[in-house]
């Protein structure tokens, strides 16, 4: 256990906004059926990154997500913010650290209640913590629809009516009105036209740099994934298998389930050599049963006697590339 | 080639509360025997309305057919009845959606949902179907296709499903197989899982497939020529060369800006199409593009582009196009960091 204490960003602490050590959440879903959606995590996220998370559905991202930014509470770990620990605050100061990290859901549809006008949707978190009334109010909505491309009269009007990029603007908005540090983005793109994803990705990247955010950013679109971020971790049921700044990872992936998602990711180059693709076989094992020792082992092509019996160590096989598995 | 497929001046429209919503606008194009051809483009622009219209699938009412011709094999296919429609189609025509869940019947074991349409198209007896639907397991992947025969579509996973979806399809041996956005739904390894066999059952059996998606890998990867189409019309079309190197209109150009670059070392920005779609109750009288178009001129507004011929199968419904227009280049942003305007008025 010493060595997952000892996770990349733990070097050099002061750099870490986030720190998550040991952490769990299962879901009971029946009487004895449990399901360990993240399962023992250790990794931390570095003031003013944006660090990327990928894996197959299901392996527990969202969840992970969720817990950090306190809609969920951990079944058990820590979760470090700004050197302090959140878990261990009071009610007011967990209020204030709440209030700093922020989520921006998938579904732009299903996130915006439908009965408001947009400017109290994105007044909620203002109105929550009471930050400004009145004129001020209606002030800081107009701000905050600029800041995301949208217009004043825009305020007005109610979700139906804007298109999918403006919907998920609106999301944007509403996560930046408390003046958040750390956003955490569950897959924001997912649901938008490729020609809208390019509009949501760069005004992400534009307000990271003019209100010095850092971004946890799920996606499982791996292109847009490494276009955005500097860190990547790779997760599969529930596990961190690799964790690496993003160009290494995509250079050089070690865990065999990252080399088979990178080799998946289709080009958009008709002349491209078409390199032997790693196509794995089978689904992922269910959550509730999965595999002794390496949870890839059912899938992976380099299984071997010992990844049956024994969970494979989270260890730094090269500098600050991370990666759980026997071969190395 | 052999035709296969001829689609001729579609138009769909719906009878809504707003309106009657203009889905399909004057849409044109073939498949020939054995190619892959990919539609590709933005949400809403008619992509799907137009395979189910060949298929015989757009509910009427709301969906009103105002003109247009569907030929398969040389026979008019569109506004006939359902039974005649059978027997042109025949077992020629398979479909797989994107959804299976909503095509797969919940309440028949899957085999059996195989076996039936073997049966339906093959007259073979039901044992014999019965086997051939368990070879159809097996092809498509699934591994212990004799238990598998008898579960049920929520006892399989979304990639098995999907897979099971594909051998329905495939059961009466399709001349053409139409598959809306088959793998969108599915996870990374999942979908390369599915395209593999896709592109395997092609190379095997020759059947041609109309792909719709909006993955521009998956197109380069799998299809032969490209429809791209927005706002209900088809915008471009080409060889899946000749629309990723040598693109002929802004949205296409807008398309291929979008995405990253997953080889590059480096990080460029992306150059997003600003504005949203057009609205389809009410479409403008010119180019649909228009409004979210850099390059746009009077004559856009005021008039439909036609379709300009840029080479050999390759046309582009774009006025940059005429020979009067001024000179425009797309610039890859892979080399450059925007489109630019190269001179001005000839
Ligand atoms: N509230 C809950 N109750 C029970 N099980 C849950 C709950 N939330 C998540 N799970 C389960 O935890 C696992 C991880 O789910 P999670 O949503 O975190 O995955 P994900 O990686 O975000 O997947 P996706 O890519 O599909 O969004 C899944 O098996 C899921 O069914
Ligand atoms: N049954 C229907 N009733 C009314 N309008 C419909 C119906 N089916 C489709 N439409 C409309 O027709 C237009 C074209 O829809 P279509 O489903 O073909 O788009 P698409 O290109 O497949 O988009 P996507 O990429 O989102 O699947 C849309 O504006 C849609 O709202
Ligand atoms: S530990 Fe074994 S099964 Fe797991 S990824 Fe490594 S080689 Fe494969
Ligand atoms: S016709 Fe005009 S508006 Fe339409 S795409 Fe071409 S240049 Fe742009
Ligand atoms: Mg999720
Ligand atoms: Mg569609």
């Amino acid at each position: 256990m010493v060595e997952k204490i000892e996770e990349a960003g733990k070097k050099n602490t002061a750099e870490n906004l986030v720190e998550i050590h040991s952490l769990k959440k299962y879901f009971n879903i029946k009487k004895d059926v449990t399901v360990k959606s993240v399962d023992d995590i250790t990794i931390s996220i570095r003031k003013g990154e944006t660090f990327g998370l990928v894996g197959e559905s299901g392996s527990g991202k969202s969840t992970l997500g969720k817990t950090v930014v306190g809609l969920q509470s951990p079944t058990s770990g820590d979760i470090i913010y700004n050197g302090q620990n959140v878990l261990q605050l009071d009610k007011e100061a967990q209020r204030n650290v709440n209030k700093e990290m922020q989520i921006i859901f998938q579904d732009p549809h299903a996130s915006l209640n439908p009965r408001m006008r947009v400017g109290d949707i994105i007044a909620e978190g203002i109105d929550a913590y009471k930050l400004f009334k009145g004129k001020d109010r209606t002030n800081r909505i107009y701000e905050l629809l600029a800041q995301v491309g949208l217009r004043p009269e825009h305020a007005k009007r109610f979700p139906h009516e804007f298109s999918g990029g403006q919907r998920q603007r609106i999301g944007i908005a509403r996560a930046l009105a408390v003046e958040p540090k750390f956003i955490v983005a569950d897959e924001p793109i997912s649901a938008l036209d490729v020609s809208i994803q390019a509009q949501v990705i760069n005004l992400m990247e534009e307000l990271k740099e003019s209100e010095g955010l850092t971004y946890l950013f799920i996606a499982h679109d791996l292109g847009m994934v490494k276009h955005i971020s500097d860190r990547i971790g790779v997760m599969y049921l529930g596990k961190m298998m690799e964790l690496s700044n993003s160009d290494d990872m995509f250079r050089n992936p070690l865990h065999p389930y990252t080399q088979a998602l990178l080799s998946a990711i289709p080009k958009a180059n008709p002349r491209a050599v078409k390199k032997e693709r790693i196509v794995l076989q089978g689904d992922p094992p269910s959550p509730t049963a999965p595999p002794s020792g390496c949870r890839f082992r059912t899938r992976c092509p380099h299984a071997m006697e010992i990844c049956a019996l024994q969970e494979p160590q989270w260890k730094e096989v090269e500098d600050e590339h991370w990666v759980a598995c026997h071969l190395y | 080639m052999s035709r296969l497929l001829d689609v001729n001046n579609l138009k769909v429209n719906f009878k809504t509360y707003g309106g009657e919503v203009k889905a399909v606008r004057d849409v044109s194009f073939h498949v020939d025997k054995g190619e892959v051809v990919a539609i590709v483009g933005e949400s809403g622009s008619g992509k799907s309305v137009t395979v189910q219209t060949i298929m015989g699938l757009i509910p009427m009412p709301p969906g009103i057919i105002k003109g247009g011709s569907i030929k398969f094999q040389g026979k008019e296919i569109l506004g006939a009845s359902k039974r005649e429609l059978r027997k042109v189609k025949g077992s020629k025509i398979g479909m797989i959606f994107q959804d299976p869940m909503t095509s797969l019947n919940p309440t028949m074991i899957v085999g059996k949902q195989i076996a039936e349409g073997v049966i339906a198209h093959q007259k073979l007896s039901k044992k014999e179907a019965k086997i051939k639907a368990i070879e159809m397991l097996k092809l498509v992947g699934i591994p212990n296709a004799e238990e598998r025969y008898n579960q049920y579509p929520h006892e399989f996973s979304g990639g098995m499903r999907q897979r099971a979806m594909i051998a329905i399809a495939l059961a009466c041996n399709p001349e053409l197989l139409i598959a809306d956005e088959p793998t969108t739904a599915l996870d990374v390894t999942i979908q390369a899982q599915v395209l593999e066999l896709m592109k395997d059952i092609q190379k095997k059996t020759d059947t041609a497939i109309i792909l719709i998606t909006h993955d521009l890998g998956v197109v380069a990867e799998t299809a032969q020529r490209v429809i791209v189409m927005y706002g209900g019309m088809m915008v471009e079309s080409g060889t899946v060369y000749e629309l990723f190197e040598n693109p002929r209109h802004p949205y296409t150009w807008g398309l291929l800006n979008s995405i990253p670059d997953v080889e590059g070392p480096e990080k460029k920005k992306l150059i997003p199409i600003e504005g949203s779609p057009p609205d389809l109750f009410s479409p403008p009288k010119g180019c649909p593009f228009a409004p979210r178009c850099k390059f746009a001129m009077d004559i856009c507004v005021e008039e439909m582009p036609g379709n300009f011929e840029i080479g050999e199968g390759h046309l582009a419904k774009c006025w940059l196009n005429d020979s009067r227009a001024p000179q425009v280049e797309h610039v890859f942003a892979r080399e450059e960091e925007k489109a630019i305007a190269v001179g001005s008025e000839k």
